[in-house]
């Protein structure tokens, strides 16, 4: 109730974009373009092991190889590789130490976005100050992360990507490309080959990580894209919440954001992972402008019980093209995914989930919520699999559109492929337009038409921000609120 | 209080109101009444600015406010409230959560301080209680999944605790068995205030036994064609309508 409220207030004033600004800092650069020499100075800047850049550049060549698929429902102009910066960096001196070493303004940055970088004014506590432990990724670099003392007293490995491949390189080597193998797809592949940081996390056997993780990524440079990679492990009985944050400056070009994250639960283990996109979604007039945000995320419930919940809140992007999905190959492990996304203006998003069940009793469940505005367009693409040994596998899938105004579209494409008689799919899937007779009947109450709209999506997305870290649940109902300015009227 | 005058209007192509005048005191109950497609449900809307219901000419003030230069929710912060015949359902938002929204953005636009949450829940247990509501109907959904005779029940209740100046009433008896006719009525009898007036749109005789109205109003074609005391309704539920649609 507070959150909905707060949610009103906050609104009036805000720009559309709020986190569109360009951090002034000394940069460093890869060389413009894709070669063999690309990768490898990605790979010496980041003081890699030998074994690292041979996986870099093994998938440099099949990339090389593939083509850019094209059975999405978007459309763009064919994307010039060869036209791109594939790393960038603050210029520092051998990264910094502490938090003392980083960039003034780079922190400032950091301030500017609300996230909490100081862990003594974290812990100094302002009252109800969420206590979460951050890794600051800056374009290709992880500039800090937090609390990482803290964590290893209980265990956890929270670092950034490059760290892990230097200091825990046998976890790394052991994972690393198991869950999204070099060549799944082609934004994957080229991840591979050109991956700049991510988070590593590792929770050993048996612990319950005591705060929750977050990853914030802010893409700064113009010319340049974000290939982040991220690994997350849960050992046998552990748990751990993380959540990644997103945003970039507004800029006139198109830049790409090709991550993979992969997750790994083994048995008894959970975890939950959210995100919140907030990516620049280009101008909403004319299109110009805006993140690529093509990524692969998947988990992999090894472990028998184990457990992963994928949560999206995905507002931000010109193109939105992922489906965090789950490979349910232990006996009764359980994989869930929570979306909302919603397009506004010029954008595009074709996204969902993939609930794979190998495993005899694995149960997954899929809720997701699309809100159309503007001229957007806005697509659920979801499969459910069952393999003939996945007995007694169960699925439940809602999918629920919105359409806002009458220049905006919505799709959903579900896939169901049941290979044994005995499991249960459940689908259902429902396309509404914002209601003239709700909005009417909330403005004849007293609520203001752009309040009236807020609280009737709010409403429509409800079952899905329940599923956020309360503090995250406000942030992205404000998220929500605010990209969907101005579409009504 | 209401003044209607010489109002027209329209919905699409079709004139629906041709020439209404009305005028409700402070204080005083009016009822409406008038067979099917007289005009009832558009002067509601009329009234509180529906989209798609164009005034084309004539005037409505409330406490000599133009009405007609408002937008919907202008209109509600100024007091005006209508019952609906068919209340909408709002999945995903808790009736709580509705109508603190709404109260509280009503009270900004009149420049009052927000109602707290503790005193707001207090009033909408005690209303609850008067409208024999289960309180934790409140925490669902607004309306989703309620009977017809529930809806009007949280309709009721949200007049209470919007606590408006002119309330409209729009076929409020219709899908209520005689116990929870009763029930509302006593709701809507509470309200009652010499500061405040009520427009009841009713088919029927039956619910002004239970809300006695000051005046009867006979509504066909468009316009006021009959008022009179409350034996007016008496003679319409007696005599039909037959006579008014013809002189209409």
């Amino acid at each position: 109730m507070v959150a909905v409220k707060d949610t009103v207030d906050q609104v009036a004033g805000l720009e559309k974009y709020e986190h569109g600004f360009v951090t002034e800092i000394e940069q460093e650069f890869a060389p413009r373009g894709l070669s063999r020499e690309t990768v490898a100075f990605i790979s010496q800047k980041k003081d890699e092991p030998a074994w690292m850049l041979e996986w870099r550049l093994e998938a440099f060549e099949r990339w090389s190889a593939m083509g850019s698929p094209d059975w999405a429902r978007v459309s763009f102009p064919p994307i010039d590789y060869q036209d791109a910066t594939y790393y960038a960096a603050p210029k520092a001196k051998d990264g910094p130490a502490s938090l003392d070493e980083v960039d003034p303004e780079i922190l400032k940055t950091y301030e500017k976005l609300g996230i909490p970088l100081r862990e003594q004014e974290v812990l100094a506590g302002v009252t109800g100050a969420p206590r979460y432990a951050v890794d600051a990724v800056f374009d290709s670099v992880s500039v800090v992360t937090t609390f990482k003392k803290e964590l290893a007293e209980a265990g956890v490995i929270f670092c950034s990507m490059s760290e892990a491949v230097r200091e825990h390189p046998d976890l790394v080597r052991k994972y690393l490309g198991t869950v999204v193998p070099v060549s799944d797809n082609f934004f994957a592949c080229l991840n591979s080959a050109v991956f700049s940081d991510g988070s590593f996390v590792y929770v050993p056997p048996g612990v319950r990580c005591p705060m929750e993780l977050s990853t914030y990524f802010r893409i700064n440079a113009a010319g340049s894209g974000q290939f982040e990679r991220t690994l997350i492990i849960a050992d046998r009985g552990s748990y751990v919440s993380y959540l990644e944050g997103c945003t970039a400056p507004m800029r006139d070009e198109n830049q790409l954001h090709a991550a993979v994250v992969e997750l790994v639960a083994l048995e008894d283990a959970e975890i939950k992972y959210s995100t919140v996109q907030n990516w620049y979604p280009g101008d909403p007039e004319t299109g110009k402008g805006g993140i690529y945000n093509f990524v692969t995320k998947r988990a992999d419930c090894r472990g028998d019980r184990s457990r992963v919940s994928w949560t999206q809140v995905e507002t931000g992007s010109a193109i939105t093209w992922k489906y965090p999905s789950c490979v349910l190959r232990g006996r009764d492990s359980v994989g869930e995914f929570y979306s909302i996304a919603i397009t506004n203006g010029r954008q595009q998003a074709d996204t969902g989930t993939k609930m794979i069940h190998l495993g005899e009793g694995t149960r997954s469940r899929v809720i997701s919520k699309g809100i159309s505005a503007g001229r957007s367009s806005n697509t659920y693409r979801g499969l459910v699999s069952a393999h003939p040994k996945a007995k007694g596998a169960r699925n439940f899938t809602q999918c629920d559109s919105l359409l806002i105004g009458k220049t905006c579209a919505a799709h959903t494409v579900p896939y169901i492929e049941a290979r044994n008689g005995a499991c249960t799919f459940e689908h259902e899937a429902t396309t509404t337009r914002l209601s003239e007779d709700q909005l009417f009947y909330a403005r004849q109450r007293g609520l203001p038409e752009e309040e009236a709209v807020q609280l009737l999506v709010n409403g429509f997305v409800r079952d899905v921000l329940q599923e956020l870290p309360m503090e995250f649940a406000v942030e992205a109902q404000k998220l929500v609120a605010i990209s969907l300015e101005g579409s009504v009227g | 209080m209401l003044n209607l005058r010489d109002l027209h209007a329209r919905v699409g192509d079709r004139e629906i109101l041709r020439g209404l005048s009305l005028e409700v005191p402070a204080g005083e109950v009016h009822a409406i009444m008038g067979p099917n497609g007289a005009g009832k449900s558009t002067l509601s809307y009329v009234l509180t600015g529906r989209p798609g219901y164009d005034v084309t000419a004539g005037s409505a003030e409330l406490d000599g406010v133009d009405l007609l230069g408002l937008e919907a929710d202008e209109r509600a912060a100024r007091g005006l409230f209508l019952s609906f015949q068919y209340p909408l359902e709002i999945p995903g938002v808790p009736a709580l959560t509705f109508i603190r929204s709404a109260l509280n953005a009503q009270r900004k636009a009149r420049g009052e301080p927000e109602v707290s949450a503790p005193e707001f829940l207090k009033r909408a247990r005690s209303f609850a209680a008067e409208l024999k509501m289960d309180f934790d109907m409140l925490k669902r959904p607004l309306n989703v999944g309620f009977s017809g005779g529930e809806k009007k029940r949280m309709e009721i209740l949200q007049m209470a605790l919007l606590s408006p100046r002119f309330m409209i009433l729009d076929e409020t008896d219709s899908g209520l068995d005689i116990d929870a006719l009763r029930i509302v009525s006593e709701g809507v009898n509470a309200l009652r205030a010499p500061e405040r007036s009520m427009l009841v749109i009713t088919h029927y005789q039956r619910l002004l036994d239970y809300i006695r109205p000051d005046r009867v109003h006979v509504l066909a074609a468009g316009r006021i064609v009959a008022s009179g005391g409350p034996e007016l309704a008496l003679e319409l539920e007696r005599d039909g309508y037959d006579k008014y649609a013809r002189a209409a």
